[in-house]
């Protein structure tokens, strides 16, 4: 993972009139990592990462790229390279001159440039197709040719803008492989914006998620889905039951809460939190809730019933309706037992790892 | 009309293809096609006919003959008439694209929210007669002219120019002024085609403002540009009125020769000869000028 500081943005903002796209944010990101601005549209990840490529001058703060101050500098004169959201292959030119284009600058000798352009087609598997124009590529190819043409060029930073979007589902799951092998076998920094957290969750090394300009929380994809931060990471990230519980004891790092249906819990406090009015929020992933069948006991347990279903093939999201609680509980069991034909209004046991809850700030 | 008045056709085919988006597209175009047969491919055709007839004082002798070719390619009059139609247009479209481009340009890329106030502001001098226009460039390149007491004011001259007005280089001014708008307008809209996302592409690999010029916007922006060439280039080499108004008589063209022909000399075929020789040559130039584009764009690359 992060060897040492790659870039490096400090208070960084961006103003569009009186609206701020970016406001005061201060991030580093490490050599070799591959990480990812999450955020829903609109929250500033892409004016991020069109600052960090120099296409957005920044209103305040500045950045530095592996130690050298780049604020003010022009994109072409970055060490960054950048795979557009439409991949702006050049129309007018083949695959192996898109590919080259940014080579020519260099004036390498014509074996080298060669040499080069045709590693860089081998990297995205397109050795085949150098002589195609740009109109007779399908969106998967122009992605690979967008791919290899920037890392062509060997840039200290590769910046994806929502790379993956213009695919359909199964091309993007292939490409999120992809995409996570060549950049662990180029051992690059990457920078990928994305709204889908399944994308951020299964390719980086580490999350940022964004809300209306501002850093959210910055962690591993496993911390951000487990141990979110507050209600909105909570809730952006995935499917979430939240429940309300009274405090009954408030030390320096955790919190005593007495719940309705889970009874007296002890929950660590993320950085920064603190108690209002005696009320917390708690979460729980609805994977984190177990459908009990005939037989089966566990240490902990509540009962409820069901009150809503849906089929997604391999699994089932019930809504479960248990005593005491304004909204069902939802949960997500796969199909190997017969959740998918549990009727409703079946009454069912649940069984609960207390261990699984979180304190969220609002 | 039933299926039994095409006996070709199964009944079942006929009907179908009156329905198809083929049979409605046909039906769409027609009027415009028949009004285009009517009024532009017919005249070219009698013209055409004309030039191989022979004019017998108010008759026309209808044998086949080349002699009206032999005179409109061999006589010297015509020979340099042509020349000089041909040099003023391929001087006024080259001016007048170098001139319209940065003018497009600007309008495409720095015109902000007012690029359509722009491109109404290039539009106004298109609001007055084509005669006025050319009428007011006597005015301005006139011996007692704006130009010229302008210059004599400044001091630059002291005796006004007499070589301003009617000689080619008037007939150039005027007509560059002209078409400008003409030029630009293709040119802007090629400009606006480009994906902007592709100059940034650009600009990411490594190219600064010029390169990004060269090598993106001028190779895409080409089609407008040869487009805006061919529309100043083909009716300025046949203009009458403007090297009639401010041409003089080093600044004839070969529509004068043409409008002699068939109005004082009457000689229609000879008319006709030269109006056809004019087409072809200017197709055939049309042509060449094509390609060449492609090819230096191809070579900036």
């Amino acid at each position: 993972m992060a060897d040492r500081s790659m870039i490096s943005i400090h208070g960084i903002s961006k103003y569009y009139g009186p609206y701020p796209a970016v406001s005061s944010l201060s991030l580093e990101i490490g050599g070799g990592e591959f990480f990812s601005l999450l955020g829903p549209s609109g929250c500033g990840k892409t004016t991020l990462l069109r600052m960090i490529a120099g296409f957005v001058e920044p209103t305040d703060g500045s950045i530095r790229i592996d130690g050298q101050d780049v604020t003010g500098t022009p994109p072409n004169r970055r060490p960054t390279n950048m795979v557009f959201q439409n991949y702006a292959i050049f129309p007018h030119l083949n695959v192996e001159e898109n590919v080259g284009y940014g080579l020519k600058r260099l004036r390498l000798d014509k074996t080298e440039e060669k040499r080069r352009i045709g590693e860089a087609l081998e990297q995205v598997r397109l050795s085949t197709l150098g002589s195609r124009k740009a109109h007779e590529l399908s969106g998967g190819q122009r992605q690979r040719v967008a791919l290899a043409r920037a890392l062509v060029m060997r840039p200290k930073v590769l910046l994806l803008d929502e790379p993956l979007s213009a695919l359909d589902k199964k091309l993007r799951e292939q490409m999120q492989v992809e995409l996570r092998s060549l950049q662990q076998a180029v051992g690059i920094t990457f920078i990928l914006v994305t709204h889908d957290q399944y994308e951020a969750l299964a390719m980086s090394d580490r999350i940022a998620v964004m809300f209306a300009g501002k850093l959210a929380q910055v962690a591993t994809p496993k911390e951000i889905y487990q141990r979110p931060v507050n209600r909105q990471v909570a809730d952006f990230l995935g499917g979430m039951n939240f429940l309300s519980a009274t405090v009954t004891g408030d030390t320096n790092g955790k919190v005593a809460a007495r719940t309705d249906i889970f009874g007296d819990v002890v929950l660590e406090k993320p950085p920064g939190f603190t108690v209002v009015e005696g009320k917390v929020t708690l979460g729980m992933r609805p994977e984190r809730l177990r459908l009990l069948w005939e037989g089966e006991t566990a240490a902990k347990e509540i009962r409820g019933t069901v009150s809503n279903r849906h089929y997604f093939g391999e699994t089932t999201h019930l809504s479960i309706a248990v005593d005491g609680l304004s909204a069902p509980l939802s949960i997500i069991e796969t199909n190997n037992y017969g959740a998918d034909d549990l009727p409703i209004g079946a009454g069912v046991r649940l069984a609960y790892d207390p261990d699984a809850l979180v304190l969220l700030a609002e | 009309m039933t299926a039994a008045a095409e006996p070709s056709f199964p009944p079942a085919t006929a009907r179908q293809w009156r329905r198809s988006e083929e049979a409605r597209g046909l039906a769409l175009i027609s009027p415009t096609f028949l009004y285009a047969l009517a009024l532009l491919f017919l005249p070219v055709l009698i013209v055409f006919l004309y030039s191989f007839w022979t004019q017998d004082y108010l008759t026309i002798d209808r044998t086949f003959t080349l002699k009206n070719y032999r005179q409109a390619l061999g006589e010297p009059i015509y020979q340099d008439l042509l020349a000089r139609s041909l040099y003023i247009s391929l001087t006024v479209s080259v001016i007048t694209v170098v001139l319209s481009y940065p003018i497009a340009w600007f309008i495409s890329f720095h015109g902000g929210l007012n690029k359509n106030f722009w491109l109404f502001v290039i539009t106004i001098p298109c609001w007055t007669s084509y005669l006025l226009r050319v009428m007011s460039w006597k005015v301005i390149l006139g011996y007692q002219g704006v130009m010229n007491t302008g210059l004599m004011k400044l001091g630059i001259i002291e005796q006004p120019l007499t070589s301003l007005l009617y000689n080619a280089n008037a007939v150039i001014i005027t007509l560059v002024h002209s078409w400008a708008a003409f030029a630009i307008l293709p040119i802007f809209i090629s400009l606006e085609k480009i994906d902007r996302s592709l100059i940034e592409a650009a600009a990411d690999l490594g190219d600064g403002p010029i390169r990004r010029f060269f090598r993106i916007v001028l190779p895409l922006s080409m089609p407008g540009v040869i487009s805006a060439f061919l529309i100043v280039m083909i009716p300025t080499v046949g203009d009458y009125v403007t090297p009639q108004l401010v041409g003089g008589k080093e600044g004839v063209m070969i529509a004068s020769a043409i409008q002699a022909s068939f109005g004082k000399a009457a000689n229609w075929p000879l008319g006709a000869a030269l109006s056809v020789t004019t087409m072809v040559i200017v197709t055939l130039l049309a042509g060449a000028i094509v390609l060449g584009l492609r090819l230096i764009v191809r070579g900036i690359r």
